[in-house]
């Protein structure tokens, strides 16, 4: 069997086994669905060695040639998102097995997750713009419905702005595959691109496409003129799936696809890296000052994400080799360090009863591991020295130097301080203080969502041990993907 | 007339009663013969769903639901979709292998896979739609009630 | 060429639907009108001018055939569009079952 096939077939059959059987067997979902998520981690892990040595793999469904069938591809770049987002998805199915428990249709919930860790390996996978937009669609509406699974009245709001948001989104983008598909006659990206460098006059609509595809997965990434619907979107689902799509689901289906397009399809011009810039710039600043006012944890720490993406796009528009580096090393560190704060928040949310700064207060001596795991979180997204996240902030700035933009580099220094400020509101308004008695006996959370809080926390320290030159090229291959 | 029996008018009810059987027969038609005309799995399943929500109409919700439920649909559904998986796999492997008769206009085991494919996206399809429509007739009578 | 400007013209009411309308039904409708102005689009760029249904039967020769490809990333649009706008429906009713209204700018629980 093809494994990279396995990366769809495996969420996929999951997913409808469960929506067959779940209701009959009891603890079939959670069985099920940690075999799938452990089995697609070590599949991703397996296929590093030979991604780093061969360049790419390469899988033909039914045995077309690559241009006619709808193929499978996985390069440097493929390969760090896949092995971002089965980890993610791994620790998140254990975590869900006590969080979820408090629902009684656990199975539908295990199932929709699955279809959209299908969705995400799709997107990953695909090797032309169509199979790669039908992906990112499954990924979005099982995300929709995720959203609204605990159907209060605010989840279902911000559900449905969600949908819209979402669906207009991917219409842009398929009116910008309808153009290429007629300037160019086929839908392979390889293709595509070969066809895009051989004309030599390209008139305006090239340009038009680029404009549909920035804003469609510009909405998806939530940059900040499109970043209404994720403030509400994630901070009204339920933890385990905030901390998905947090962590992957807007990377993927936004940065990811905008990488893959802009930087492997169309190419780059001048004009559009300024574009990246001017957007990152922006969704950086107002993501962080948008989140100093927030008194709801879950809101606050979407705030940051908007900011947070704004930094990876930034580095992304920058577009030398080390700002590329940079860019791809803070998606993956946002992608550990942002789903375990979501995991704590939710921890939070269920032992205390409620995640308002206001009320909460004093919780480190009740709650230790939480409290601890929290402020490696906090202390790694901020960029304080050891942690990962310093490593890849430190890497940005120094290339927006490089690169010239000394001013810029400047203005991601300071987010980064503003950036500390309000996760030390968030340390200082849940964990410190004096304990009130409304919460005089509250317990740990259960071992299981204890486990990946726990194995996040370590990475957030331990990713920055991927800059030593033995693990280099882990993200060199990622970088040299981006900019073949 | 009974005014108070579930369902539309003695005259839909009885061309409703002649009609259903043609429609969920058309749609049987079409998926078959996906593969050597316009059709196939979707457009299949879709029009043996919309026999049923006819019928649904005409005769009140009891009609139908009490053949097939909610819980039944999403059964036939999720059915559906293992069974494709399970023929994808199966075939890309080499586990099973069907004849390929090109050329053949009247033959509908002559297109490898295809046809199982198709009839397994039809009882997905099928099942799926109807289920989507009885959920949405359920969540609207339950809100009437509360 | 007119069959373009019907796209556009579908495409920007749709727009305007999702855009100003208030009522949650009226911007489902206007969402199903711009996927399905997108898919007209994207029929219309595989069509050849007097081309004929890419259909191949036994002895017949077709000389002038559109381009299949576009009529088969259409059929899978639209069942894409069909599980958005029933996502979409059902949330309008659950919706309304909550806040017993239709009107977007009376649904404003969250803020920030």
């Amino acid at each position: 069997m093809k494994p990279l096939a396995l990366f769809i077939i495996i969420p996929l059959a999951t997913a409808f086994l469960i929506a067959l059987l779940g209701r009959r067997i009891k603890n079939l979902g959670d069985v099920l669905t940690n075999m799938a998520g452990a089995g697609l981690f070590i599949l991703a892990c397996s296929i590093i060695p030979g991604v780093i040595s061969h360049k790419v793999l390469t899988y033909k469904t039914g045995n077309w040639p690559v241009i006619l069938g709808s193929s499978f591809i996985v390069d440097g770049l493929s390969m760090l998102l896949l092995v971002v987002i089965n980890l993610v998805c791994c620790l998140v199915m254990v975590y869900s097995l006590s969080y979820m428990e408090k629902y009684t249709d656990k199975w539908n919930y295990q199932a929709l997750f699955m279809l959209m860790i299908a969705g995400l390996n799709g997107v990953i996978l695909s090797a032309d713009i169509f199979t790669l937009y039908v992906f990112l669609e499954l990924a979005s509406i099982a995300g929709y419905v995720l959203v609204a699974f605990s159907t209060e009245a605010e989840a279902l709001e911000a559900s449905f702005r969600y949908t819209i948001i979402g669906s207009l989104a991917s219409v842009c983008i398929l009116l910008g595959i309808a153009l290429l598909y007629s300037f160019t006659s086929t839908l392979n990206m390889a293709d595509i691109s070969l066809i895009i460098a051989s004309r030599s006059q390209q008139g305006q609509l090239l340009n038009f496409v680029s404009v549909l595809f920035l804003a469609g997965f510009g909405m998806k990434a939530a940059l900040v003129p499109f970043h209404a619907w994720l403030p509400d979107a994630h901070s009204s689902a339920p933890s385990p799936v905030s901390a998905t799509l947090s962590g992957v689901v807007i990377k993927t289906l936004g940065v990811y696809s905008l990488i893959r397009i802009f930087f492997n399809v169309i190419g780059t011009s001048s004009n559009l890296l300024n574009c990246l810039v001017i957007l990152g710039l922006a969704s950086m600043i107002a993501g962080a000052f948008l989140a100093i006012a927030q008194n709801d944890i879950k809101r606050m720490f979407a705030y940051s994400s908007i900011s947070q993406v704004g930094y990876i796009i930034f580095a992304l528009g920058i577009g030398t080799p080390l700002a590329v580096l940079g860019g791809l090393f803070h998606l993956l560190n946002h992608a550990v360090f942002k789903s375990l704060l979501f995991l704590n928040a939710g921890a939070i949310e269920r032992v205390a009863g409620t995640r308002d700064l206001t009320k909460l207060k004093g919780l480190a001596e009740k709650l230790p591991l939480t409290s601890s795991t929290a402020l490696f979180g906090s202390m790694s997204i901020s960029g304080v020295p050891p942690f990962a996240g310093f490593w890849s902030k430190l890497i940005i700035i120094i290339a927006a130097i490089e690169a010239g933009h000394p001013i810029f580099a400047l203005i991601a220094a300071l987010v980064s301080i503003v950036t500390l400020v309000y996760y030390l509101k968030f340390q200082a308004g849940v964990f410190f203080g004096a304990l009130p008695s409304a919460f005089a006996n509250i317990k740990e959370a259960p071992l299981t969502m204890k486990m990946p809080m726990v194995v996040l926390a370590v990475l957030s320290v331990a990713g920055g041990l991927l800059l030593l030159p033995c693990c280099r090229e882990f993200l060199q291959s990622a970088v040299k993907a981006v900019l073949s | 007339m009974k005014n108070n029996a579930p369902g539309m008018t003695l005259i839909v009810k009885v061309i409703t009663r002649l009609t259903v059987g043609l429609i969920l027969l058309y749609g049987f038609y079409i998926v078959l013969h996906g593969h050597i005309g316009p059709g196939g799995g979707f457009a299949g399943g879709v029009i043996m769903a919309l026999s049923l929500i006819h019928l649904m109409l005409a005769y009140g919700k009891e009609a139908v639901t009490k053949k097939i439920g909610r819980r039944r649909g999403i059964m036939l559904s999720s059915i559906g979709a293992v069974l494709f998986l399970a023929l994808f796999v199966s075939s890309s492997v080499g586990f099973i292998k069907f004849p390929v008769v090109p050329g053949g206009q009247h033959i509908i085991l002559g297109a490898g896979v295809i046809p199982f494919y198709d009839i397994a996206i039809s009882i997905m399809v099928g099942a799926g739609l109807y289920t989507v429509f009885l959920a949405l007739v359920i969540l609207i009578t339950e809100r009437d009630e509360q | 060429m007119s069959e373009y400007f019907l796209c556009l013209i579908l495409f920007c009411t749709g727009l305007y639907c999702i855009l100003r309308k208030r009522n949650i039904i009226k911007i489902i409708v206007g969402l199903a009108i711009i996927e399905y102005s997108v898919n007209l689009f994207l029929i219309l760029i595989g069509y050849r001018f007097k081309g004929r249904a890419p259909i191949f039967a036994l002895g017949q020769e077709i000389p002038n055939m559109v381009d299949p490809l576009p009529q088969a990333v259409v059929l899978t649009t639209i069942v894409i569009g069909l599980a958005v706008i029933v996502v979409a429906v059902a949330l309008s009713v659950r919706i309304y079952s909550k806040y017993k209204t239709f009107d977007i700018t009376k649904i404003r629980r969250l803020r920030g």
